[in-house]
């Protein structure tokens, strides 16, 4: 069982302000997702090893040589906010903190 | 006859003879989203520069310079992925307007093959859907029937090619966004074997289970776009180092021989039955006697735990795509909102995402972070990554005993727009037959099957192959293709209403 407590937890844990309206809606939404899908228990034995791809791949890697990187200018360019040479942000902190 | 009928195949054997150019082709291209756009809404951006770039592969053209069989074809761009020059947008608020600084590798590929971009194209929100409803910017319609979804969540690449409006598109599919358009829009998709196309500049929406792919209106067509996008990239550490066969020579072979002797075809138990529309199954069921016919020898094969994959892929995927939208965070590229009266970076972030994101997105990110959650971890998402073992257990047995699997591409026919955007979860349930292939990474064609004859809409087959044999599918589908076209006598996409704008509502056309 869902609740809109916990909808509000998940949203504040991704970081979006959802309305009480919404928090409202999604959790009747997601209490009847979860029900649904919670079957998956079912099936999923111990024994059962977990896959997490699809294909199996070993890691990459290649020598640490400098390459093409974006310029500042480019890197800047889709920002919402910058001084030109960093992104603008607002406060990090909270008075509180 | 016009170009924007031709296939991009006869376009581009035109186009190397030199009796066309691509400014001809590019302006006819141009003209229909002119013509027709109004109405479909395929397209988020159109090109401002297709022209010179139309006009720039004639002159080298002319200067001799050796060019791929697709050079100076047009195509679409689903907008999911990036593209330097035209703005990219993956169907969000949070990315309205934002000009990429790079190219995709399979945009680049494009360029680098003397392809030229139209414009791109729309989609649900971050692929989150299966009907273009979702897009922030409107829906697509479907040009069979103008008040029906074209599928999702590539829809605008569909469409662009079923009205069309581009001979050819790219898309990407998670759980059946390339194949499910193509069914509902009697056009041809496929969705290689994961890690065959670079993800590299595809907006991610569940990386595990992202592939990019060819949206056509041919399996020819599709297999030379597949030919010029796929091969490995070292900016995409899933990108496989296979080398790969060319697949236009499969599609020709299929069809020039239209023989499937000796090919063992398995149908899928578990996704042909209940809930599946009359006219689908019927259809289906023609078109298995049809390539019975052309000796192939069909087998009924069962995958038991294809049962579960919904439940598999709407634990995985959420929880993939709420760790990667975690960058939507408003400070290096994007949508930014203050709040009233300001707040700390966190506060500007979720006022941001409130505003920036949609309904289904929100609702995928808030299920992902719940199925991530300490205390849910294993019961949901773990549990999730050991169906995913079960179903490619499935695909394993069933590839013991058959070359290529086959199902309906989709449950039913094109649904009328609004029907199912109330309902979640029966959106989520449309996906049955697409889903189990992105979970195993094999790769899959949807194509056309014949329109039901209780709606007169397109039906699409599926074809499934082993990772790695994607030649395949198109093998066996380009002779599956040229064997139903014999038997209809033209075409599919043929029957397709004409969309002048004066006949927005125009007639459907006959039956197939």
């Amino acid at each position: 069982m869902i609740t809109t407590e916990q909808v509000a937890h998940l949203a504040n844990l991704a970081r979006i302000a959802l309305t009480p309206a919404e928090i409202d809606k999604l959790t009747g939404e997601l209490g009847t997702i979860v029900d649904s899908i919670a079957k998956v228990s079912e099936v999923a034995g111990p024994d059962v090893p977990a896959t997490s791809h699809p294909i199996r791949l070993v890691n990459v890697s290649r020598p640490d040589v400098p390459g093409a990187t974006l310029s500042t200018e480019e890197a800047l360019a889709g920002a919402p906010e910058h001084d030109g040479a960093r992104f603008k942000v607002s406060a990090i902190l909270g008075e509180e903190q | 006859m016009t170009f924007t009928r031709m296939t991009a195949s006869e376009l581009g054997e035109k186009l190397a003879a030199k009796e066309i150019s691509s400014v001809e082709v590019t302006k006819a291209h141009l003209d229909r989203i002119e013509a027709v756009d109004g109405d479909i809404h395929a397209f988020l951006h159109v090109s401002a520069s297709a022209l010179s770039t139309a006009a720039d592969v004639d002159s080298r053209r002319l200067a001799g310079e050796a060019m791929g069989p697709l050079a100076g074809v047009p195509i679409a761009i689903k907008d999911v992925l990036c593209t330097h020059d035209m703005p990219s947008t993956a169907g969000s608020r949070m990315l309205e307007g934002w000009t990429p600084p790079y190219d995709a590798t399979v945009v680049r590929k494009l360029r680098e093959a003397h392809l030229v971009p139209l414009g791109k194209t729309n989609m649900d929100e971050f692929a989150m859907g299966s009907s273009t409803e979702h897009s922030a910017f409107g829906p697509t319609h479907n040009p069979w029937d103008l008040e029906r979804i074209p599928g999702g969540s590539g829809g605008g690449s569909a469409a662009a090619v079923a009205a069309f409006e581009a001979p050819l598109a790219l898309g990407s599919d998670t759980g059946g966004s390339i194949r499910q358009p193509a069914a509902v829009t009697g056009s041809v998709g496929v969705k290689p074997t994961y890690g065959g196309v670079s993800r590299y500049g595809a907006i991610a929406l569940a990386s595990s289970l992202d592939q990019v792919g060819p949206v056509t209106r041919t399996v020819l067509d599709a297999a030379l776009l597949h030919d010029v996008i796929g091969g490995h990239d070292p900016r995409d550490s899933t990108s496989l180092r296979d080398e790969w066969p060319v697949f236009a020579d499969a599609a020709r072979a299929g069809r020039d021989g239209r023989s499937l002797k000796g090919t063992r075809i398995g149908v899928v138990k578990e996704l042909n039955g209940e809930g599946f529309q009359a006219g689908v199954r019927s259809r289906f069921a023609e078109a298995l006697d049809i390539m019975s016919a052309a000796g192939a020898e069909i087998v009924e094969v069962s995958a038991p735990n294809f049962e579960y994959a919904i439940a598999a892929y709407y634990l995985i995927l959420p929880a993939e795509a709420s760790s990667n939208l975690a960058k939507f965070d408003s400070v290096r590229f994007g949508l930014r909102v203050n709040p009233a009266g300001g707040g700390t970076v966190e506060d500007v972030m979720a006022a941001t995402r409130e505003a920036g994101f949609g309904d289904e997105v929100k609702r995928r990110i808030i299920l992902g972070t719940y199925a991530l959650s300490a205390g849910y971890y294993d019961a949901y998402y773990g549990s999730a990554q050991k169906v995913r073992t079960l179903i490619q257990r499935d695909f394993d047995a069933a590839f013991e005993k058959v070359d290529v699997l086959v199902s309906p591409s989709a449950p039913t026919t094109a649904f009328k727009l609004g029907e199912k955007l109330d309902d979640p979860l029966a959106m989520y349930l449309n996906d049955i037959t697409t889903i189990p292939a992105n979970l195993a990474g094999v790769p899959g064609m949807g194509l056309p099957m014949g329109l039901a004859p209780e709606d007169g809409l397109p039906t699409g087959m599926q074809i499934m192959a082993p990772a790695r044999a994607d030649a395949r599918l198109y093998s066996v589908g380009g002779a599956l293709e040229a064997l139903l076209e014999d038997s209809w006598g033209h075409t599919m996409i043929s029957q397709a209403p004409a969309l002048e704008p004066t006949e927005m509502f125009a007639a459907r056309g006959g039956e197939v």
